[in-house]
């Protein structure tokens, strides 16, 4: 509210003196990094997340229009209540003009809708579910990195074509989890498989082994985890310890290298997964990579080397608009095409989904790994219209 | 979902895993209780606690006192975990508890919150919710043993047993020696206990101590089948809690067998409807007080 | 309550949205009138509820269903949140007055369980997700709640009405009955009174209001969430109340300020909030029982008068020799 009429008066004053003066609100450029910081996706995002703001801003010069940038950060615990009360604090009394990161579908849904009626723009580089740009889409939303329809285009299709055709899922409860596993059995039917069934766990459960079970009697081919973080990893863990992988192949939907690596290759070989970015694909995301293992002890994940990427690009949005106004903001990321170290030719769609080429990764056996974070070689590559749903399917009411 | 036996068996023995973990906390709850009359919300705290001793001292203990080399396996801190926390809950008894008895009971039950609060938040800051898998499961322990109706992991058959074992241990010493006739005797009439010449303050210290001991060694047996987390205890608790409200807080027997039994309905009825795992205890638990107001196995006054 | 406190309170509660962030404010109202709410049972009656925060996350749930779904009016749908809140009550209660101290607080905390899980698995409630996206809609049809300050006053006017309401009973010949049951309840039973029906209409009481504020703060947050009816919510009402003044008229009020503005200044310290309240709760229950508010009013007897205080902690010390 504050910071609304406090853009409005800007923006007179500005254009009544000088229309050559950037108009930023406060006289600063406020990122929050909203992310989780201590629960099970804490390692896909979290401390390495603010990081990679941080390396945005340095690069990018510490100031944007001549104003400074500030970046302020919260965990957001993977409870959407308390992030949508930060969020409301953060824009209501603390200025900020951009919520990125929202590793949490239910924290992503929340803050985006909160955030386009407060006329703040969100940048989610961390969540899956595609109701961020369907049903759930908001005006000053952008989804930057994957989507659940994402995922399974290229590791389900590749597993039913390698004979896998039944598949029982394990989910996690919640919006990422169902969205997850509604769009992988939408690929794995399109593809000849049949789902024999499902079984929901709630978020954050370090004891597997029911459902496990219940998996292997349902005497599916696949056993397919629908979740992320700490919960894929203990999943596997345990399927191991219950002699699951012996007779049944486990198939990780979204897996972030932070999994490959604490689960180690001796568990983790062989697992194909899609991902949106790897850090030894070529020179520049070496490069980046390596920067960021020397900052903070591990290789980016594809949602810390998106953020990386988002912000650059937001704060070259305002350095061209000259305001961080967040229709102005956004209304530019709809007529640039961005090419950087994380990704080539991507757009933005009108319902906020950014389109870009997506990898189908295939984890190395300890022997194929030549050095530490040496975890994936890159089979496939899955296009952005292939992998992502194309707008005229969207149930955004934006999407025009 | 089908409802073969098979599957049945199955869950069955996990929940048995579950119960057997019921059973040694819904026993260290009752031995304090008997005693101190007690209920330790800490009880949950002190479990993760012992999993975090146990993980602390492979991982990191080696490295903060300068010898990296030195790592407690698993073994050892099967013995020492409960040591140490039984010693750090004796400190707690001799600090903070002593002071309440004179008080309502409730004052106590709100001293050991305040207790587990601080100890989660306190392992909150280092250690993710998400849980840090135990490194060191000894290899005698790994791979899994074919049951016939399913593949079950040794390890959890050694923490089944293991549980067992410390259970009627604690149900031996406490109604067929010496020691527990005095500590028996200490529930019913501790005045009279102490005009005999028994140190009565010593015997509750040392009950607490024990009582929270048990927690501890449940939770290193634990720890290599759930991963370690600073929440691990906090929602478990409330489980015992109804546990021990269903079994009454009578007898150690009773303890032992309502928890184990519990596990086990709670794992059937995650074959025969899956929704209602989580509620089943606490639906039971209505329907007993309904019926028998002071617990299964508890004495009517 | 004497008119000077009020006059004051009612003036506090007008200026300060002029110098505080008003949402927060809004907060401190509702968890205020749910420590009130809390203390009604704890503070006058003796009984230690483990599971309150049942009643404030159903009537939160109910409240932003009616409001999202069926398209009430926000005071409508708190209202309907604290008759739902005290339906809920009226059964819990019945149950859990069959037994007494210990055995009480278990089972008011089995029985918020089974509320948990029926928020974390029920279709409407959104499970992990929380029920989202609530509409602050507009007050009595016309008074646009959308507006940080409107919906305070909103917020405002729904507090003092439950602050009033509970100074009354608390005042009112059953509230007597009930400081009577809590001092000694086997006195109490040979005056005549019915023991049980009296704690039963307390806890109905009790629950509605906590019902009330917990419709209200999802009114201002637009949103209900598993954490409205957790266990760590029970544990944090007693904290509340108990930090206030058990049994002090203006203590829970205190302690519900105190422990939210102590939450939100530390919020960007992680976990150590969580060991912050965890102290401050050893603390209380050490060395002040009598919360701030009651050693304020204790001091302030020991110094205008030498009549002696009662010393007994509000919670009855017999309560739990039934356990024994």
């Amino acid at each position: 509210m504050k910071n609304k009429m406090m853009t409005f008066a800007l923006a007179t004053v500005m254009t009544a003196s000088s229309a050559a003066q950037a108009n930023i609100s406060g006289d600063e450029v406020n990122i929050g990094v909203l992310t989780d910081m201590t629960g099970l996706y804490s390692a896909v995002g979290g401390a390495g997340a603010v990081a990679a703001t941080e390396m945005a801003v340095e690069d990018f010069g510490g100031e944007v229009a001549g104003k400074p940038i500030n970046i302020v950060s919260s965990d957001h615990q993977n409870r959407a209540d308390i992030a949508s009360s930060k969020s409301r604090e953060w824009i209501d009394n603390e200025g900020v003009d951009v919520i990125v990161e929202m590793l949490n579908s239910s924290v992503a849904i929340a803050v985006q809708k909160l955030a386009s009626s407060k006329g703040v723009v969100t940048i989610n580089t961390g969540a899956g579910t595609t109701a961020l740009t369907n049903e759930e889409c908001a005006p000053l939303g952008i989804h930057y990195v994957y989507d659940t329809h994402a995922l399974p285009v290229g590791t389900a299709t590749a597993i039913v074509e390698n004979g896998g055709e039944n598949w029982y899922f394990i989910t996690a409860d919640y919006a990422f989890g169902q969205s997850l596993e509604k769009n992988t059995s939408e690929v794995v039917k399109a593809n000849g498989g049949t789902v024999v069934g499902s079984v929901r766990h709630p978020l954050s459960t370090t004891d597997f082994s029911s459902y496990l079970i219940q998996a292997q009697s349902s005497g599916a081919d696949v056993v397919a985890l629908g979740n992320a973080g700490t919960d894929f990893t203990n999943a596997v863990r345990q399927a191991g310890e219950f002699g699951i992988t012996d007779t049944q192949t486990l198939a990780g939907m979204l897996v972030f290298i932070s999994d490959v690596h604490a689960l180690g290759l001796e568990t983790a070989q062989g697992l194909q997964y899609t991902s949106a970015w790897y850090w030894d694909q070529n020179e520049e995301t070496r490069a980046f990579g390596e920067r960021f293992l020397e900052r903070t002890g591990s290789m980016p994940s594809m949602v810390q080397a998106g953020l990386y990427s988002a912000v650059t690009n937001y704060l070259k949005a305002i350095e061209e608009t000259g305001t961080d106004e967040g229709k102005s903001v956004r209304a530019f990321f709809g007529e640039t095409t961005m090419n950087d170290m994380f990704h080539k030719n991507a757009t933005v769609q009108p319902n906020g989904r950014v389109i870009h080429d997506m990898y189908l990764l295939k984890v190395k056996s300890p022997g194929e790994s030549e050095r530490p974070w040496d975890y994936a070689t890159v089979e496939g590559t899955i296009p952005g219209d292939e992998a992502f749903i194309p707008l005229s399917e969207s149930t955004c009411s934006l999407k025009k | 979902m089908s409802l073969s036996l098979n599957a049945i068996l199955a869950q069955a023995m996990l929940g048995l895993t579950n119960g057997a973990f019921y059973a040694i906390l819904s026993l260290g709850l009752a031995v304090i209780f008997g005693l101190l009359n007690i209920i330790n919300f800490a009880h949950g705290a002190m479990y993760m606690l012992g999993a975090m001793v146990a993980l602390i001292g492979y991982s990191f203990l080696g490295t903060w006192i300068g010898f990296p080399e030195l790592q407690m396996g698993f073994w050892w801190a099967l013995a020492l975990a409960p040591l140490a926390v039984g010693i750090f809950g004796m400190i707690i008894e001799r600090t903070m508890l002593k002071r309440l008895y004179q008080l309502d009971h409730l004052y106590g039950l709100l001293l050991t919150f305040g207790i587990a609060l601080v100890l989660q938040g306190f392992f909150l800051n280092y250690f993710s919710t998400g849980g840090t898998p135990y490194p060191a499961t000894p290899d005698v322990l790994k791979g899994a043993v074919n049951l016939g109706f399913m593949h079950f992991p040794k390890y959890r058959l050694f923490a089944i047993i293991a549980s067992l074992a410390v259970c009627f241990a604690t149900w031996y010493v406490i109604e067929r020696t010496k020691i527990g006739a005095l500590l028996r005797a200490g529930t019913e009439n501790p005045n009279l206990v102490q005009a005999f010449g028994v140190n009565v303050p010593l015997m509750v210290t040392l009950t607490y101590g024990f009582g929270v001991a048990l927690a501890a060694f449940a939770g290193v047996v634990a720890a290599p089948i759930y991963s370690i987390s600073p929440l691990m205890g906090a929602d478990l608790i409330i489980i015992v809690f109804a546990v021990v409200v269903i079994g009454g807080m009578g007898s150690i027997m009773g303890a032992i067998v309502t928890g184990l039994s519990l596990g086990m309905i709670e794992g059937i009825t995650k074959v025969i409807y899956a929704p209602a795992a989580n509620t089943v205890i606490f639906l039971l638990m209505v329907l007993v007080l309904l019926i028998r107001p002071a617990g299964l196995f508890g004495k009517e006054r | 309550m004497n008119r000077t406190l009020w006059v004051i309170l009612i003036g506090a509660c007008l200026i300060a949205p002029f110098f505080v962030y008003p949402v927060f404010l809004a907060k401190l109202l509702c968890f205020g009138l749910f420590a009130c709410a809390f203390n009604l049972l704890i503070g006058y009656t003796g009984l230690l509820s483990f599971g309150h925060a049942a009643f404030f996350g159903s009537a939160a749930y109910v409240c932003g269903y009616l409001a999202r779904d069926v398209g009430l009016t926000p005071e409508l749908a708190v209202l309907s949140g604290g008759l739902a809140a005290g339906a809920l009550g009226y059964v819990f209660g019945a149950l859990a007055i069959r037994r007494q101290g210990i055995y009480f607080a278990m089972i008011t905390l089995a029985l918020a369980q089974i509320v948990f899980f029926i928020a974390l698995k029920a279709p409407i409630t959104g499970g992990e997700d929380g029920l989202q996206g609530v509409p602050r809609g507009n007050a009595l049809g016309f008074i646009d709640l959308s507006d940080s300050k409107a919906m305070y006053y909103f917020v405002m006017t729904v507090f003092l009405a439950g602050f009033w309401l509970i100074a009354r009973i608390v005042d009112s010949p059953f509230g007597q009955v009930l400081t009577a049951i809590r001092e000694n309840e086997p006195r109490a039973l040979s005056l005549g009174y019915n023991v049980a029906r009296y704690k039963h209409m307390a806890f109905v009481l009790s629950a509605a209001l906590a019902g009330v504020a917990g419709a209200t703060k999802t009114i201002v947050f637009q949103f209900a969430s598993l954490p409205d009816a957790s266990w760590h919510l029970s544990g944090e009402v007693v904290l509340m109340t108990l930090l206030g003044g058990l049994g002090t008229i203006l203590g829970p009020m205190v302690g519900a300020f105190t422990v939210v503005s102590l939450q939100s200044e530390l919020s960007g310290f992680g976990s150590w909030v969580t060991v912050a309240i965890g102290l401050t709760f050893i603390v209380c229950v050490l060395l002040f029982r009598r919360g701030i508010v009651g050693e304020l009013e204790h001091l302030f007897r020991k110094r205008s008068s030498s009549v002696k205080v009662d010393q007994k902690p509000a919670v009855r010390p017999e309560s739990s020799t039934e356990t024994q």
